[in-house]
Formats: structure tokens, sequence, C-alpha cells
């Protein structure tokens, strides 16, 4: 879970990141190895949040305290990361503006330091030609106007100077004689500076005359355009004087600070250079350039236009602003050009050389505009702190999933334990219910019982039979809902004990002999000799399937039969061939049935049987029984097949009413098929009748699987058998399917069977016969056909003249009928025996006729205080209970069935009396003793008992001293006062083999009792 | 006969009178359907147990209740066989109030088990009275010749 949303949340990571280097690289450059290391970070950050989280997501709480400092965290860095990233972008564009600018400035001040030296070389070479043509002449090749004319025509080789003049050295000693040669005289220039006049009212002549000086420098040529300072002696300005003195004795071109021009009033500056008499070397001293100085060539330069011009030649002038400064006295730099605006913007500063070391001259240049926005700067960063943000409310929002989940999750393991809690208290008060409904309802039968006992009339006797019944069915109902609430809790486990089939079988039929004979409906049961004599499951829940499937075709037959048959599957695969021919006639009571096949039709069992066959049969200590319970009643209406198997559900009302039951018993009995891994179905034709079939899986409990044929007629547990070895009995019946179970009955006995189809084939076949027939068995259908034709056979049989004649039977549906049929032939009166067949009953009935002693107890059919009596008596019972009363009591109630009973009052005392040998039958103990409570002493039992068996079996124990039993097991039943299923299902696990309830009640403790006995 | 017949009349309505006031429950018939021939006194020995028995076990609850530290398991044993013999002869009252009796032995009231205690002691000593009472009449009647109803 965690790692599916950390992954994104990493890979968006990495997104953004690359994202962002990607937009970085060309800006950043060299700043992407800063970025991976960041990266690099940021993911061992991130490894350890998950490693953290995972040591951390045990206690919540921690989690999501620190999944918020994380998060606040994570916000906080990028917008750290994002403002940093604006910075460094603001501060790259910053960067190379400056640039821009230095750039621009540079080029600028380069241009304008070539033009000055260009002019600067002219105006030194106009003072070559100078002293060439002026001094070196005699007289001079120069005059005014020829200076003046030349110096106009190369004005264009000076484009920044707007004029030159000459002044030449002139000592007192020669002023006269100059001032005479000339024609004027010398004037001073500095009144001039002081007053500075405008050119329309200037006046040479006004002037004042120079006063004496040591030497004066008298302008005598000029260009046009400065022609008025013709005549003024420049070392009378100070700034010119200054000049001159340092032009001679440098010898170089020197400048004048930016000072007001004469007359044009402009800013400008002067380049002087002296013009010397001889050539002179490089290095000669100043004083000497002094004395050769001949005059002096100044050039006016007017810086103001001269910037402007230039900036007017270059392109994006209007972008920057260009001031132009004398910073030779740092303190007070003097602008030469530009306004003075006072920006503290960018600016940048160029040095500009004019070829004078002393003067120093700066340009400055700014931005005429302010800078841009930095709009890519705060369009990156604010993307890169949007898209953080929503990581974050990402994160933030799956830590809340997370948390909410976890919740949830939380909250329903809550509901589960409640509703687990729910059913378990559903599950108990089911049992603590149906427990205390139970315990009055047995005193309400119990009391019914006794009332049946006294004298009644028969009205009375009724009412009281009604009240009893009514009372059973809701003790029948209460457990079959116990039952089924016990499968949906998945509580019920199948027992696994031996037990025998066909006695299960028999027992069954009993229950429904009375009914059956009642509604004159055929009850019959065949078991193929293929199925083992023991078994090896549960028989209690067996019986309830039979019982339900049974009872259900009971409550909707009310002509024809209803037949149980019980199989081997694969015996059942073997025979589907063969029994094609139509099943229509060919039936128990002649009536059309169900195709029983079709009910199987869908196991699983079968197709999966059919690949598997060979290794299914290999096995066979797993014995696969197919059950049919097949009837001839009103069928299930097509529309209601779909929920026969579906719990409370039942055709349609009418029925429930008609035929009473809750219809759960489908859905149990449809539970516990399933439990003994076998698979139910069913086919149903309306009006002709269903077939149920059911397969379930039982261990085999004879211990060598061939043995179990020989042991079938050999070992039977029935002692009554023994007497029939070796007859043979006769079956008189057209009925091929119900002659195949009376023969199946009476193979049962012992007894060799032969079928005959018709009463006059009996005889032939006594008389033909090499065996001895010792009994017929005549079905009452074909008896009843014809009354003369039985007539003369039973003459027949009677003037029988070979040995004793064999005795005759009538095999009757029901009693009343028989009676009837038995007056009608008076003269050899065949005994009647009633159906459903059912082995004990049959070898009693053929015991009385063939007076053979009766040795046995008729088991079933009889009231069960009648059986208990039967069953009990002789028997030698353990009564195991500390609390004497408790024994007396119990013991009393035994001994009243004619047990030996012997008491214990603890369970020490049960375990010495139990040790084998010993001579009990069975022993009740009771559950809830001081010291050792019955479980832990039939757990101690059971052990000894399985110890002993052991060494037996090792042979490490003679079997003579165990009285010849090589397998120990008494039967302990439970005596408990609360009958709930925790107290049962405890018995079961320690070893008990059922338990009784306390006080006893007499038909429980039969069924309890029969069971081992 | 007329004395047999009056005492028969009134152990029949003594018995009724016994089994309306709840102090007998059906198990009592139980009982009594128990004893035959082969085993006249068979009632009489059961409630004579039960009576030696409750006699050992109220003393030996009184004794239990009365230490400074109730051990609760002990009592619950006492009283657990208490009502069971008492259900086996069907003392319905008294098995009524051992099962009051083993709740407040489970929720450990001391208070709830001597108040209880005092109640099974009257009710026993109630149930004995009435039962020595009906043996005595049905002795009176057998020994005036008479044969018990049932």
């Amino acid at each position: 879970m965690l790692c599916c949303w950390i992954v994104p949340v990493i890979s968006m990571n990495w997104f953004i990141n690359s994202a962002i280097m990607d937009t970085k690289t060309g800006l950043l450059g060299d700043s992407d190895k800063m970025w991976l290391k960041w990266w690099e970070k940021i993911s061992e950050n991130s490894w350890k949040i998950q490693h953290h989280y995972f040591q951390y997501i045990g206690s919540k709480r921690v989690a999501k305290a620190w999944w918020r400092k994380l998060l606040i965290a994570w916000v906080l860095g990028w917008t750290v990361v994002s403002l940093w990233i604006f910075c460094y972008m603001r501060l790259q564009v910053t960067e190379k503006r400056k640039e821009t600018l230095a750039s621009m400035c540079d080029e600028r001040a380069r241009m304008l330091q070539d033009q000055f030296n260009v002019s600067m070389n002219h105006i030194q070479a106009m003072s070559i030609m100078i002293s060439t043509f002026h001094h070196g002449k005699n007289p001079s090749a120069i005059d005014q106007r020829t200076f003046a004319r030349y110096t106009e025509r190369t004005a264009f080789e000076r484009p920044i100077t707007s004029g030159v003049a000459y002044a030449v050295r002139v000592l007192h000693s020669e002023r006269e004689q100059f001032e005479k040669q000339q024609g004027w005289t010398i004037k001073r220039m500095d009144t001039l500076e002081q007053n500075p006049v405008h050119e329309d009212d200037y006046a040479p002549e006004a002037l004042e005359p120079s006063p004496i000086r040591e030497e004066y420098a008298p302008v005598i040529f000029a260009q046009d355009t400065i022609s008025h300072v013709v005549s003024l002696d420049v070392l009378s300005g100070k700034e010119d004087r200054e000049n001159v003195l340092r032009a001679r004795s440098s010898g170089k071109g020197v400048l004048t600070a930016p000072f007001r021009l004469v007359k044009t009033n402009r800013l400008g500056v002067i380049l002087t250079f002296a013009v010397y008499k001889t050539d002179l070397s490089s290095n000669v001293t100043p004083k000497e350039r002094i004395q050769a100085t001949d005059g002096y060539l100044g050039g006016v330069f007017d810086i103001e236009s001269l910037v402007e011009k230039l900036l007017q030649q270059l392109a994006s002038k209007q972008t920057i602003l260009v001031n132009v400064y004398d910073t030779t006295d740092h303190s007070h730099p003097i602008s030469m050009y530009g306004s003075n605006v006072s920006d503290d913007g960018l600016q940048h500063v160029s040095t500009l050389n004019f070829g004078d070391p002393i003067r120093k001259h700066e340009m400055h240049c700014r931005f005429k505009q302010k800078p841009p926005w930095p709009w890519l700067a705060i369009t990156t960063s604010v993307g890169i702190l949007v898209i953080a943000l929503l990581v974050g409310y990402i994160f933030h929002a799956t830590v809340n999933r997370i948390a909410k989940v976890e919740d949830d999750y939380h909250q329903m393991m809550e509901l589960k334990k409640r509703a687990e809690a729910a059913d378990v208290a559903k599950s108990q008060f089911l049992a603590t219910v149906s427990h205390e409904i139970r315990t009055p309802m047995n005193g309400v039968l119990g009391m019914l019982d006794m009332l049946m006992d006294t004298v009644l009339d028969v009205t009375q006797q009724d009412y009281v039979g009604t009240a009893q019944a009514s009372g059973k069915a809701l003790v029948s109902l209460i457990n079959e809902v116990l039952d089924q609430a016990k499968i949906q809790s998945g509580r019920l486990e199948l027992e696994a004990m031996r037990f025998d089939l066909r006695a299960i079988l028999d027992d069954v039929l009993s229950l429904f002999s009375g009914k059956s004979q009642e509604k004159g409906v055929e009850l019959a049961v065949y078991i193929s000799d293929q199925v083992p004599e023991m078994l090896i499951g549960d028989p209690g829940r067996f019986r309830q399937i039979i019982t339900n499937l049974m009872g259900n075709s009971m409550k909707f037959t009310e002509k024809g039969h209803i037949f149980v048959t019980v199989h081997l599957v694969e015996e059942v695969i073997g025979s589907i061939d063969v029994e094609t021919e139509s099943s229509s006639k060919n039936t128990l009571s002649g009536f059309p049935v169900a195709d029983r096949r079709r009910s199987w039709e869908g196991f699983k069992t079968f197709s999966r049987e059919g690949s598997t066959c060979p290794l299914s049969l290999s096995s066979s200590d797993l014995i696969n029984l197919i059950v049919s319970v097949e009837d001839t009643g009103v069928g299930i209406p097509l529309e209601a097949h779909s929920r026969v198997f579906t719990p409370f559900m039942q055709v349609g009302p009418s029925i429930s009413r008609t035929h009473g039951g809750t219809g759960i018993g489908l859905s149990i009995s449809k539970c516990l098929v399933g439990l003994m891994s076998g698979e139910i179905g069913f086919v149903s034709i309306p009006k002709i009748g269903s077939t149920f079939t059911f397969t379930a899986v039982f261990t085999n409990g004879c211990s060598n699987p061939n043995e179990y044929k020989s042991q079938q007629i050999d070992n039977k547990s029935n002692p009554a058998s023994s007497e029939f070895q070796g007859m043979t009995a006769l079956v008189v019946d057209h009925r091929p399917v119900r002659a195949k179970v009376s023969r199946y009955h009476i193979q049962r006995l012992g007894a060799h069977v032969e079928v005959v189809s018709d009463l006059n084939q009996v005889l032939p076949y006594i008389s033909g016969g090499k065996t001895v027939t010792n009994m017929i068995l005549v079905e009452q259908e074909i008896w009843d056909r014809d009354s003369g034709i039985s007539a003369l056979f039973t003459n027949n049989l009677k003037n029988f003249d070979r040995g004793i004649p064999p005795k005759l039977f009538l095999l009757a549906n029901s009693i009343g009928s028989s009676r009837t049929n038995a007056a009608t032939s008076s003269v050899y009166t065949p005994l009647i025996i009633t159906k459903p067949l059912r082995t004990s009953m049959l070898a009693a009935s053929l015991q009385r006729a063939m007076g053979v002693e009766n040795k046995g107890n008729p088991r079933n059919g009889e009231l069960p205080g009648l059986s208990l009596c039967n069953l009990l008596l002789g028997r030698k019972i353990l009564i195991v209970d500390d609390n004497n009363v408790n024994l007396k009591v119990a013991a009393g109630a035994l001994k009243k069935y004619g047990a030996d009973v012997v008491c214990a009052d603890s369970g020490k005392k049960a375990i010495s009396l139990l040790k084998p040998p010993h001579q009990f039958d069975a022993c009740f103990m009771d559950v809830q003793m001081p010291e050792m409570d019955g479980f832990e002493a039939t757990r101690n039992i059971r052990c000894m008992e399985h110890s002993i068996n052991n060494w037996i079996q090792h042979g490490e124990l003679s079997v003579e001293a165990y009285a010849n039993i090589s397998n120990w097991h008494v039967p302990i039943l439970a005596m408990t006062a609360d009958v709930i299923q925790a107290t049962h299902e405890e018995s079961l696990k320690c070893g008990m083999d059922g338990y009784v309830s306390k006080p006893f009640e007499a038909q429980q403790l039969y069924r309890e009792v029969s069971r081992f006995l | 006969m007329d004395g047999v017949a009056q005492l028969q009349k009134q152990l029949v309505d003594f018995t009724d009178s016994l089994f309306q006031e709840g102090f007998l429950d059906e198990q009592f018939n139980q009982l009594q359907q128990l004893q035959d021939e082969s085993n006249p006194d068979f009632v009489v020995e059961v409630v004579s147990l039960f009576f030696e028995d409750s006699e050992r076990l109220l003393n030996e609850l009184a004794k239990a209740l009365e230490q400074k530290t109730i051990d609760f398991r002990k009592v619950d044993a006492h009283v657990h066989q208490f009502k069971g013999s008492s259900s086996s002869i069907g003392a319905q009252r008294v098995q009524k109030v051992c099962i009051a009796f083993r709740n407040y032995c489970e929720e450990q009231n001391i208070e709830g088990c001597l108040k209880c205690l005092q109640q099974v002691k009257l009710e026993y000593s109630l149930v004995k009275n009435k039962l020595e009472t009906l043996f005595k009449i049905e002795k009176q009647l057998i020994a005036a010749g008479g044969s018990i109803p049932t």
C-alpha cells in the first residue's frame, strides 16, 4: 500500500526536478552539479522517510505527527527553494544587463578616444606645418588668411575641434617690435574670462591691452570660427596659461579642464601643442624645451557636440545615457557631457585616455529605462512552488486517506468481532433456549407418559396421545433448529465410529413401519452385498439423513412404495448400462417411479469417477456409498425444484398446512451430506414420485477388506441367524425387485434363497430340487390373486410326502388386510409376516414358526421401557457420581430396568474399577465432580484402555488375561444436568460415547444405551 | 378401615399440598416409582441420605462462609452438590435457592451468599419437616394396615 504511493511521489519528484534542471541548464550552466548533489540528498532523505515510516507504522499517532512535520518541512523547503531560484535568475539577468552596459559603454569610450586621437594627431601635424612654414621660412609663408583657409578646408580632418589657433612666443623685449609688426597690441584675456560676453557684442577693440609680463603668447593665426581670439594673450588666461606652460615643458599635447568657451559659451577643452625652433631629441630636459619653444598651437574641442555626434553614429543610443566627466580632481568631477541625472541604478564607468597623463576623464553609462520585471524567474519559481504544493497536497491527502482507511479497517475489525460475538451469542442463545425448552418439555412428556399409564377413558387417552405426539414433534423441531444453527456456525463435527449400516437401516425402517402399515405403503430396504458390514463414520448423522428423506417420502406418499437402496458408487457405475430396461413396471409395488439414475446426473463424483474409476476402486479403505430413497408420492412441482434444499422453504404454504414440518430437514440433510464429502440430488415427476439420492464417503470398518463378505454370512452379530444356517427358503414373487429385497433379508439370516415367480412353480421346484426346502415365503399379492389356487396350493403342500413339509409364510403389507385373508384360508393357515421386512423381526417370526428357541431379544418395535428392560437386564453398569443422593437415585432408576449397578463416588474409584479386565458393560459418569471431573476420568480410562489394547496387539500381554477381549472400550455416558452443546462436544472430545440428562428420561436413556448394548 | 381411608386421604392431601406449594416436583414422583417390592424403603433411604448429606453440606457452607477470606470455589462446589442432591429428590425450592446461591458465588457477593445460606437452611428445614411428616403418615398408614396410594 505504502510503496504504491511512495513510488509515484518519488517519480513525480524526479520529474519535477528533471524539468527544473532542464529549464535551468541553459541559465545555470555550471550549477548542474550542485543540483545533482541536492537531488541526491533529497532522494536520500525520501529513502530515510520511507524507512522511518516503516519503523513507525506500528504506532499510528507517532506516524501521523511525523507526517505533519514532514509535510510542513516539505512546503517550507520548497518555498525556500523557489525563492532561491527566483533570486538566482534575477541575479543572472542583472549580470547580463551589466555586461551589456559595460560593452556598450566601453565601445563608446573607445570611439570617443579614437576620434579625439585623430583630431589630436592632426593638430600635431599642423604644429609641424607651422614650425616649417612660419618659423622655418623668412619671411613667413603663412599669414592669417592662409592659415584660416587651410584650417577651414582641413576641418573635416578634425571633426570634433571647433577651431584651431596659433599663438607665438613673444618675450617682453620683443613686444614693441612685435606689436609694430602686427599692427595691434597684445590684449589680456582674463578680463574676458571674468565677464564673458556674447558673440554679438564681442568687440576686440574694447579689450584691454595686456599688462607687462616677462613673456607673452598672443594668438596670431586663428581659424575663422574663432578668429576673435587673434591678438589675445593666451598666457593671460588662467586655464590657457597653465596649459601652455605644461605643453611646452612636456612637448606633448596637453588638455585643459573643461571650461566655458569664450564667445560660444559652450563647454570645451583646449588641446595645446608646443612648437619648437629645432627638432628636439626625446631626452631633453624641460628647461631646454622651454628655451626652444617658438609658439603654441591650440585646438578647441567642443566636447558636448563631439559626444553628441558620436552617439548619433551608434545604434541603440536611446537605450543608454552617457555622461562624460573630467575626474582630474576626484572630489570634484567636472561634467563635460550629459544631463546630471541622479540615478542610483545600474552604471558603468569607462576611463577615457586623451593622451594627457595629468588629465583624467571618465565616461559613465546608464540605461535609460528601468530593468524589466524578471518574468521568467517569477513564473519558474511560482511554478515550482505550485507543483511542490500540489505534491504536498497529494501527500497530505494520501496520509489522511491512509489514516482513514486504517481507522475504517480497525472499525471493521471491531464490527467483525462484534458480529462474531453476536453469532456466538446467537448459537449460545439457540442452544440455551432449546435446552431451556427441552427441559420443561421433558417434564411435560414424562407427565404425559405417566398419565397414559393411569386409567383413562378413550377420549382422554386420545387427548393425551395427541398432546404427547405434539410434544414430541416440538422437541424434534427444536432439535432440528439447533442442528441448523450448529451447521450454520460450522460447529457440527462428524463422529468417526464403527457402525453397522444394516442395523441402522433396520432401525429407521422400524420407525416408519407403523406409519407405512397404517397408510398401506410398502416399505423396503435393500443393501448391496458389496457394502461392508461395518463402516466407520457418523451413524447418528447418517441415520438423520435417511430419516429425513424417508420422513419426507412418507409424508407425501399415499399409495405404492418407499424403497431405500444402498450401493457402492462403483457398483452403480458398473450397472448403469445394464439397467437400461424400462423401470416403469419393474418396481417394488408396480407403480411407476421416477428414474433414480437421473437424480445423480449432476453428481461430480460420477464425472470424476468415470476417469479415475480404477484408482478409487483400489483404495478400498474408503467406501463410497450411494443411497437412494424412491417413493411413489405426489412428487415435487417443477417450479419448486430449485428451492428444495433451501431452509424453511416448502413447496407452498398449503403443504405445510397439510403435511406439517418446517422444511428445514432437506437443508440439514444437504449440509450433512456435504460434511460426509458426498452430494445430494433428486429427480421428481409430479404425480409419479420422487427419488432422492445421495452419496457419502465412509471408511471401511472391517480390518481386512476381503473379510467382509464372509463376515456377512458367518459373523452375524445377531445370534438368531445361526439357527437358519444351511436352510433353504423359497420366495414366491413375480416382481423381481421385491423378490430381491426379500432375498436380501433372508440371506442375512444365513439361509439359502431361491425365487420363483408363480405358485404353480413351487411344487415342481420342491419335488425336483436336490436340497430340502425349509420354508416358502409367498407374497401376499400372489396369494390374494386367486384364492382357488392358493387353497389348492395349500392342500398340495399339506399332502407333500417328502419329509417335513416346508413352512408357509405370507409376506403381508399391512396387518389389517392379512388378518381378513387369514380367516378365509382356514385349512392351512400360513403364518403372516408383516412388512417392512427387517432382519430381526423376520428372524423372530421364523423362529416362532420353525420352533427354534428364541434366544434373542426382539429389539425393535417395542415400547422403550420394555426395551430398556431387555437392554439393561443383567447388564453390569458402573455409576460414578460424587453426590450420594444422585448416585442412589440413578442406581435406583437403572436397577428398576434390571441392571446390575455398581456405584463409585469419585473419578479415581471409577478408574480403578474400570481397569481391564472388568465386567462392566457400561459406565454412567457425572461430569462435575471435585478432584477429578468426569472428563478427566474418562480421558484416563481411555488412555488406560488404549495402552492395554496396544500391549495385547503387540503380544506383550496375553488376550486370555483380559477375558479374551482384544479391544477394550467400555461405553461411557456422561450424566449432565445441562445439555448445552459445549458440554456435549467436550464429552465427545475426551472419549465419551454419549450423554444422558439427569434425571434420567426413559426415551433418551434407551436411545443412548441402545447404541452400545 | 375408616382410619385407613382417613389416613390415605390425609396422605394424598398432604402430598398434593407439597406439590402445590412447590416443595417437591415431578422428580419426587419418579423417585417413588422406583420404589417397589424388591426395594420397599427406597424413598426413605434416599431422603434420609439426602438429609445426612445436606446437614453436612450446610455445616461446611456455614464454616466456609465464616472464614475471613472466603474460598468461593469451595463454596460453589458445596452448593453444586447440594443443588444436585436436592434436584435428585425433587426438593424444588431448595434447588432454586441453590441456583441463586451459585450466582452470588460467581459474583463473589458475600452478603448475597450469607443471605442465601440462611434461605437455604430455612428451605431445607421446611422440606425436611414436610418430608418427615409425610413419612410419618405413611408409616402410620402401613401400621394401620393400609397401602400407600399411588
